[in-house]
Order: C-alpha cells, then sequence, then structure tokens
C-alpha cells in the first residue's frame, strides 16, 4: 500500500477541519473530533498544526487562494468583462454547491469569529490572493472601459456581498430554486450595477 | 586631456521654442564658470561671447559641441533664417548635438502648441522620427523641465575631458538616468508602507496614491543629485510630474489616474498583480509613527 505523504495528511486535515467547523461551528469542534475524522492521534494532529487558531488561519488562506487561483484563470481569459463577472458567479456558486464547507467557513467562522483572526490573519493578511485578484478585475474592467470607475470597496462590496448573500440563503435553504438557475440573472444584475455609464 | 587653450572645444548654444528654463537651470550651476572655461564658446544666449546670433545665422561658422534647447519647429525663422537650416548646418559638423530639456529631446510641453508639427531633435515623444535622426550617433538627449544643472555639467566635463558617455535606449546617460525619481525620496518610508499625504505640502505621507507622484515610474536623478545641492520636487511635497520621459506633459499632473481606487500606473517593472498583493498587506498595518507629524512623534512613549 502507498505511504500517504505528510502533504496529502496535511490536506486530509484542512478538508476534514473545514467541514466540521462549517457545519458545528468553530469553537465545538474539538482537535480530538478533527483527528477521529481524519483517523489520526490527537498527538500527530500537532504535527500539522501547533493548534486550532493556526489551522483557522490556515483554513482562510487555503479558500483565499483556491478562489484566487480560479479568478485568475478567469481573469487571464480573452472575454469581456460581463463574461468575466459571469464567469466569477459561476465559479463561486458552483464551489457553493459542490464544496460548501469552503465558502461556509469563510461566511460563518472567518467573517463571525473576528477575535480567532485578529493576530497574524487581519486585513489582507491571509485574504490577499482572492481580494487582489478581484483588484485585478476591477481593473481591468475600468482599463478597458466596460465598467464605472468608482471606490473599489464599493464596488467590491456589492460583487461579493451579494455572492455572500445569496450562498446564505441556499445554505439556509430559502431560496426556491436551484443556485444553478440563479447564475445568469444574478451576474447580469452586477454588470447592470457595475458598468460604465 | 585638453592640454593647450587652442584645443579647446568649440561650443554653440542654439534655442528653438523655448521658455529659457534650461538656461536659467544652467546659470545655477556652482561651478559654471570653470566648465565654461575648457571650451571656446562660439555663441550662447545668456552670455556675450565671441559672435553674435547675427553672425551665426549666416551659418558661416562651426562648432565640435552644439547645444540646442528647445522644441524643433521646422517653420520657425530666426533672424529670418528657417531654424531648420541653422540647426542642420551646425549639427553636420558638431562632433556631439546635446538636446537640453525634454522639450529638445521629445518634443516636451511646446510640442503641445503644434503637436503634429513640433518634436524634439530625435524623438516626437517616443517616436523615433526626428529631424536629426540620421546623426543620431552624435546626440545626446538630456530630457528633463527643465534639465538639472548637474546633468548638463556632467556630460560638457565628461566631453571636454574625452570621456566616452554611455547612452540608455533614448540616448541619455545612463550615469544620470538611469536612476529613478523615486531613488533617495525622504518619503520612501510612506510609500513602504501605503500611507498617503493627506494634503498638499506637507511632510508626511507619500505623493503617489492620491497627488499624482510619478517618481516610481521616472528615470531621473533629482533624489540623488539634489537641486541647489539640498533639496527636490518630492522632498518639499510636490509629486514628480514625470518631465523627463518622452510622454510629458501629461494631463492632471497632481492626481493619480486610479481605476477603482487601483492606480492605474504602477512602479517601472512590477508587475501589477504582485504590487496590488504587497500593497494590500502593507496597508494591514498601522504604523503609528507614520500617521501623524513626525515632529509630534516621542519615541519615548
Amino acid at each position: 500500500m502507498a505511504r500517504i505523504t505528510k502533504a496529502e495528511r496535511k490536506k486530509s486535515i484542512i478538508s476534514a477541519s473545514l467541514k466540521l467547523f462549517s457545519e458545528r461551528g468553530f469553537y465545538i469542534t474539538t482537535i480530538p473530533d478533527i483527528a477521529q475524522k481524519v483517523g489520526m492521534s490527537v498527538g500527530n494532529f500537532y504535527n500539522y498544526f501547533n493548534s486550532k487558531d493556526v489551522l483557522a488561519k490556515e483554513l482562510v488562506m487555503y479558500i483565499s487562494q483556491y478562489l484566487g487561483d480560479n479568478i485568475r484563470d478567469i481573469n487571464e481569459r480573452d472575454i469581456s468583462t460581463d463574461e468575466k463577472i459571469y464567469e466569477i458567479v459561476s465559479m463561486y456558486f458552483n464551489i457553493a454547491d459542490e464544496k460548501p464547507e469552503m465558502i461556509e467557513y469563510f461566511l460563518r467562522v472567518y467573517l463571525s469569529n473576528r477575535e480567532v483572526f485578529s493576530d497574524g490573519c487581519e486585513g489582507m493578511l491571509c485574504v490577499s490572493p482572492f481580494v487582489t485578484e478581484m483588484m485585478m478585475f476591477f481593473n481591468d474592467g475600468v482599463e478597458s472601459g466596460d465598467l464605472y470607475d468608482q471606490d473599489f470597496f464599493s464596488a467590491f462590496g456589492l460583487f461579493m456581498g451579494y455572492l455572500g448573500g445569496m450562498v446564505f440563503l441556499f445554505g439556509e435553504k430559502i431560496l426556491p430554486e436551484p443556485l444553478e438557475n440563479y447564475k445568469e440573472s444574478i451576474s447580469q444584475n452586477i454588470y447592470n450595477a457595475l458598468k460604465s455609464r | 586631456m585638453l592640454l593647450s587653450q587652442d584645443k579647446k572645444p568649440t561650443l554653440i548654444w542654439l534655442q528653438g521654442v523655448t521658455c529659457n528654463g534650461n538656461t536659467h537651470s544652467f546659470l545655477n550651476l556652482s561651478y559654471l564658470e570653470l566648465l565654461l572655461s575648457k571650451f571656446e564658446l562660439i555663441y550662447l544666449p545668456f552670455m556675450e561671447v565671441k559672435y553674435s546670433f547675427f553672425d551665426i545665422s549666416k551659418c558661416s561658422l562651426s562648432c565640435d559641441v552644439l547645444i540646442f534647447e528647445g522644441t524643433f519647429d521646422p517653420l520657425m525663422q530666426r533672424n529670418g533664417v528657417l531654424l531648420k537650416d541653422i540647426l542642420i548646418h551646425y549639427a553636420n559638423d558638431a562632433k556631439h548635438i546635446i538636446a537640453v530639456g525634454s522639450c529638445a529631446s521629445f518634443g516636451g510641453m511646446f510640442k503641445a502648441s503644434a503637436p503634429d508639427r513640433n518634436s524634439g531633435l530625435l524623438y516626437d515623444g517616443d517616436d523615433f522620427i526626428g529631424v536629426l535622426t540620421k546623426l543620431y550617433k552624435k546626440v545626446i538627449n538630456l530630457s528633463g523641465c527643465p534639465i538639472h544643472p548637474e546633468w548638463l555639467g556632467y556630460t560638457l566635463s565628461m566631453i571636454a575631458n574625452n570621456k566616452n558617455i554611455k547612452l540608455d535606449d533614448l540616448y541619455r546617460p545612463v550615469e544620470l538616468y538611469s536612476n529613478l525619481s523615486h531613488h533617495g525620496c525622504t518619503r520612501n518610508e510612506y510609500f513602504e508602507w501605503k500611507v498617503d499625504a493627506k494634503n498638499f505640502g506637507e511632510k508626511e505621507g507619500c505623493l503617489f496614491y492620491e497627488q499624482g507622484c510619478r517618481a516610481p515610474m521616472t528615470h531621473a536623478s533629482c533624489n540623488k543629485i539634489l537641486w541647489n545641492e539640498v533639496s527636490s520636487k518630492t522632498r518639499i511635497g510636490t509629486p514628480c510630474f514625470g518631465c523627463t520621459e518622452p510622454d510629458f506633459p501629461r494631463e492632471n499632473f497632481f492626481k493619480t489616474k486610479t481605476n477603482m481606487s487601483i492606480p492605474q500606473d504602477i512602479p517601472l517593472g512590477v508587475p501589477k498583480r504582485s504590487y496590488l498583493t504587497m500593497a494590500g498587506i502593507a496597508k494591514t498595518f498601522h504604523i503609528k509613527r507614520l500617521e501623524g507629524k513626525l515632529i509630534d512623534y516621542k519615541t519615548t512613549d
């Protein structure tokens, strides 16, 4: 049987802890819970992460890098700004559908437990890859003449707040339709709100 | 080295469409008299020397070093003679042609009055289509609005001492133009931590984010070779206008062009994605010392 590498083991901790944190909450979930789910001893867990707080920060960086890589791939495509918006919305909703723990963790743990992230994960420190790619998206959109030149955070809040809100409603099972069915209209709404006037 | 008086290189200073700014600047050179003593001065517009402009305009003399100040206008006449004819006459014989100022180098400020007609000696903006392109091997561009007196001082000293001057892609001396204007700016710490200048003319804060400073994208040694040996634009709170570059003058000198709060132009050679990552992280931290007036900060707290 092939030996599991340290990197693979680390990835399985990330995957298991994301699910547990987003389903049960950050404080209720314990390290023994995570170790048990991964199938390792609690002592061995500490070979990978020094504490639950350290793991929590690493998870944010993992998600930020994952989202950032996906948005970068879209940013570098030779497509129009409205097509990019659709691709970003689509990518985000697909993740919310297929790997809900990633978005859930971001919304329910990272944004709701700021005390955990106030030292070493504040500001842009843990979310830099994701925010940088959104900056690149907005910068390119204005430079190409497609988007209205305004304050970055006004535009960023409109885009990501909207998506976060929809995923929250989806998670609460309030949406009457599957998330997939909202991609087109939401992309159009975002574009209409941000396009040059 | 020049050994005797009669081997001094001869010098003529010609002017096209100009505000005389480079002349004024050059007159502030601390060793002006010593420098000029190394040349046989045929004609200078700002000093009484061997010949007058009337003599020069007859195109019967010659020179080793031709300095040209101002934008070249092909229709301009001086003393009833086309400037073009005067320029080409002296340029053909000269061993060195120095375009002083951004007008003579790229068209500069006075290109704006007739953008389709006026240009620099070698360049029209960054297009290599000027009137002296055939003589490009002899031309040295000293861009700047105006030039720093030391830049012409350096160039003439090198010529007087028969030293080779290494030039960059725009024919400017690399010794003077390989630095960015940003290098040596006293506001660099504010640039590193992304702290903006809150108001015009303050000693604290960086001028890059809001006030239009072009120093991180501008080749010039203004903060290395200080003006009047004491200061520079950015040190006293005026943004760098990028006056040594071919795209000078740009619009809105005092405002940084942004796209959704993101600077459109970023430091030379830095990928925008890398810059945004670094800037975002730096902005996360709040350095108390950099947030108030420097003189109010108490190190003993």
